[in-house]
């Protein structure tokens, strides 16, 4: 059995943020959370156990949907041994020494499919402490030998007497046993909880309406701001004219800020109001003249120059030039909105010694630092309450939102929400990035791929969030899915180029995998299909080296029926991707009507993210990521003209409806490994399978998204 | 002053009569429960009833709404246990769920007026909700629970 020192600073550390939390913990579970009690034991910076048998986790990530709020508890119950309905949860207050992310440089971030795989072992070594403390605590009180005592259901019990003192008549005693510095964890062998359909603790306030957004978060005296920002990507207001405005009944103040003009109200319509009566003059800046066309033209022209090498083995270019049949495309992918369904949304109290800001934030201590610079406070007297977040997939990463409405909020000396609508969010996002990849491909005599090159000029997210990720001129987020592709071709090439738009770009649900599965995933059928070879054998033949990706593209295929006919006016696709230490393999039943409309059926979908923490949540991500990417293959577009996004609602910028869902079906792969991400594997390989499955019905290769851009027709 | 009837309540708001009766609940009422995602009638998150039929309340003015009776998620069962919500924990419907009070009053109406839905009937009385964490798979299911569930306790 593996256990990890564990660093006894961080646990005593962490427990006086946790003792802190205790004052300033945000309900988020809508009143739900047990009154705290006297005398709680608090071993460490994530449990909480009161007299009253309630044990509290204190949960470091951000619920946007994956299930953070029941599977970081499953981590502790699990070696705590605790009685799992005793258990409740808390957010936690923004303390990255503590709730640090160590996969993400030690940030408070939830991103990057991180979150069980940076806390399988930290909160199981949290839980498996607390329980040997409550079994010291017990054996003491009893004068009996630690060794005879035993942990279950939330309660230590000593067999030979069969006495029995539950979690909570023991904190008093365990609070005064020292931290053991090396916990022993359970064998995976003996888990009750992990790898169970456990319910999840914070689904049922999501069904009454008592679950709390950022949106909803309301306090005494608190004012609703909007925020009129300039259209085109980094302009500014020359002057402005508030009168209108100031004129609608409800409306307290207008104030510029860095990134606008504010309309303060006293709810959210009057803002509004004043907001649409409000006469600003904008410098428009250098973008104004931006276009998607220009911008395809900007990326094509890059092309023409070699980039950064990301991956070299062999020669790609002599084996291009001595191939029995060369194949060469160029793929290209729109930029995308997140569009989660709450708009961005923050609220703000700024006062002379303090602030606090409500917020649905994937990145805590980033709002701490934002709001100390703002306010000139040091950041110990800013609280980040965290809410549940109404969908995140990267944009909740950004702190334009918290900048703006801490402004606003020190700007009036009132507390205030922020709302953006609609509008606001699809035109000022941080988009996934637009790429132009040049690919070439060499296939033998035998119709074996000898060669593989793939050029990429695009937008870097780093280069704008977080230039530290960039090494050698190379973005990893722009290659990954990329480089990396997992086929046993001898000269492989892959290089990238910046290419800053003028566009914000910004993490996007499975980041670079989103587009990069794409391009290769439908390059290789291309591939295939000049090879004159099925894309399932072709893929099996060069995955012989790679056995994970190997079980997981058979599962699909096995599950799916590759190799026998589909239903009459069916077409199937196949594609594999691997991201954030996980390999997912989707099959694609597609059909396309005489007119061209394109109808997915069917998605199975064969998924290894090593040992999995609880099934149901797995599933559901991977339906979840399937329709995120299904609706960017078939429609997703974000388009500029005049420096601005066109796009700005529902009618223009269409997510996928019930009436258009395939039947997912998620097939898990057994695995004892450690685990790997869940949040966002499941999106990159659905636009390849389906794309490919296109190619199948129509004979029509698809080399550009969306696939609503193109013309189709049934063969 | 309007005065306004909403799970079965009698509140006076201080609104103007055409501010959207979404505003006028979540800020004017304190009930956030219903939801903002669009303010055009294009996603379905701000559904609630009014006097038991299915509408948007971003699009339907407070003066709209007058004299008749708005049930919004927080009012459409006494302890959260209509069959909707009941099988929407059980099918584990909710991802983020910030769609979900939408969703769940666009399915108590459909169900009101068909109690045993086929597929069709569902695509067409939900197709107005979105949901951006795609759980359209489990909200199928979870109607279909739910249909269940009205029966047996009918
Ligand atoms: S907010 Fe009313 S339909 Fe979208
Ligand atoms: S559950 Fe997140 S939008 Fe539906």
């Amino acid at each position: 059995m593996k256990t990890t020192r564990l660093s006894r600073r961080v646990f005593l550390k962490g427990a006086v943020v946790a003792g802190a939390g205790l004052t300033m913990g945000f309900d988020l579970a809508g009143g739900r959370r047990a009154l705290a009690q006297t005398e709680p034991f608090v071993p460490n910076a994530w449990i909480r156990i009161t007299p009253d048998d309630i044990v509290t986790v204190i949960v470091g990530k951000s619920d946007m949907g994956q299930g953070v709020l029941t599977s970081m508890p499953m981590l502790i119950a699990e070696e705590l041994e605790a009685d799992w309905s005793k258990i409740r949860t808390e957010q936690a207050p923004a303390a990255p020494q503590v709730y640090g992310n160590p996969a993400i440089g030690g940030m408070q971030l939830t991103g990057g499919s991180t979150s069980v795989r940076s806390s399988w072992l930290t909160l199981r070594q949290a839980g498996a402490a607390a329980k040997e403390m409550l079994v010291e605590a017990a054996a003491r009180q009893w004068g009996v030998d630690p060794a005879a005592c035993t942990a279950e259901n939330g309660a230590v019990l000593h067999p030979p007497t069969g006495r029995r003192l539950t979690y909570g008549q023991l904190t008093d005693t365990a609070a005064r046993v020292p931290v053991p510095p090396n916990p022993k964890l359970k064998d995976p062998k003996n888990f009750k909880l992990i790898g169970k359909r456990v319910k999840r603790l914070e689904n049922p306030p999501k069904v009454d309406g008592s679950a709390i957004y950022g949106i909803d978060v309301k306090m005494a005296g608190m004012l609703i701001a909007t925020v009129v920002r300039c259209p085109v990507f980094g302009g500014k207001a020359k002057s402005f004219d508030a009168s209108g405005a100031q004129a609608v009944a409800g409306v307290r103040h207008v104030v510029p800020i860095s990134s606008g003009i504010a309309v303060v109200a006293d709810a959210y319509w009057p803002a509004k109001l004043g907001r649409d009566a409000l006469v600003i003059e904008w410098d428009e800046g250098p973008n104004a003249g931006l276009s998607t066309a220009g911008i395809r033209a900007m990326l094509e022209a890059a092309a023409k120059q070699p980039g950064r090498v990301a991956r070299q083995e062999g020669d790609a270019a002599t084996a291009l030039a001595a191939a029995a049949r060369r194949v060469e495309a160029v793929y290209e992918v729109p930029f995308l909105a997140h569009a989660t369904m709450e708009p961005m949304s923050c609220t703000a109290s700024v006062r002379a010694d303090g602030a606090d800001v409500w917020t649905g934030t994937q990145w805590q201590d980033g709002t701490q630092k934002v709001t100390a610079s703002i306010t000139g406070l040091p950041l110990e007297a800013i609280k980040v309450h965290t809410t549940l977040l109404g969908g995140g997939f990267g944009r909740r990463f950004e702190q334009d939102f918290v900048t703006e409405t801490v402004e606003i909020a020190k700007a009036v000396s009132a507390p205030v929400k922020l709302v953006w609508s609609r509008e606001d969010d699809m035109r000022h996002d941080f988009y996934r990035p637009a790429t132009y990849n040049a690919l070439a491909a060499g296939i033998d005599a035998q119709g074996r791929p000898l060669a593989w090159s793939h050029r990429i000029v695009g937008p870097s997210i780093a280069a704008r969030a977080f230039p530290p990720l960039i090494r050698d001129g190379i973005d990893p987020t722009s290659v990954e899915g990329a480089a990396n592709i997992p086929y046993a071709i001898p000269n492989i090439h892959v290089e990238a180029i910046m290419k800053d738009t003028g566009v914000p770009v910004g993490f996007w649900r499975s980041v670079g995998s989103s587009q990069n599965a794409f391009i290769t995933e439908c390059f290789l059928d291309e591939v295939a299909a000049a090879a004159g070879r099925d894309p399932y054998e072709l893929r099996r033949a060069l995955l012989t080296k790679s056995p994970r990706h190997l079980t997981v593209l058979e599962l699909a295929a096995a599950q799916a029926g590759w190799g026998k006919p589909p239903a009459p006016g069916r077409a199937r696709g196949i594609a594999v991707a691997e991201s954030f230490g996980s390999v997912v393999a989707d099959v694609a039943e597609v059909s396309v009507s005489s007119e061209g409309e394109v109808r997915v059926h069917r998605v199975v979908c064969a998924v290894d993210c090593g040992l999995v923490v609880n099934p149901d949540t797995v599933e559901a991500q991977m339906e979840g990521a399937t329709v995120y990417g299904l609706t960017a293959a078939l429609r997703g577009a974000i388009t500029i003209a005049g420096g601005h996004v066109e796009q700005s609602n529902f009618h223009d910028y269409p997510l996928l409806r019930i009436n258009e869902m395939p039947t997912v079906e998620v097939h898990i792969l057994p695995s004892a490994e450690a685990p790997g991400g869940v949040g966002e594997p499941g999106t990159p390989p659905i636009a390849p399978a389906v794309v490919n499955a296109i190619f199948a019905a129509t004979g029509t290769r698809i080399r550009s998204l969306p696939i609503s851009t193109h013309e189709l027709r049934r063969v | 002053m309007a005065t306004l009837n909403v799970n079965q309540r009698e509140y006076t708001a201080n609104a103007r009569p055409d501010t959207p009766l979404l505003w006028v609940l979540r800020d004017s009422l304190g009930l956030t429960g219903t939801k903002y995602g669009c303010g055009m009638a294009l996603c379905g998150a701000c559904t609630v009833h009014l006097d038991g039929e299915p509408v948007r309340s971003c699009v339907t003015p407070l003066s709209a709404a007058q004299g008749r009776a708005v049930t919004t998620i927080e009012g459409l069962a006494p302890s959260s246990d209509h069959p909707v919500q009941r099988a929407w924990v059980q099918e584990e419907v909710a991802q983020c769920g910030y769609c979900q009070p939408g969703q769940i009053m666009s399915a108590a109406a459909l169900l009101a007026r068909t109690p045993t839905p086929s597929d069709a009937d569902i695509d067409a009385a939900m197709a107005g909700n979105l949901c951006r964490c795609g759980t359209y798979q489990r909200i199928r299911r979870a109607i279909h629970a739910a249909a269940k569930l009205a029966g047996g306790t009918r």
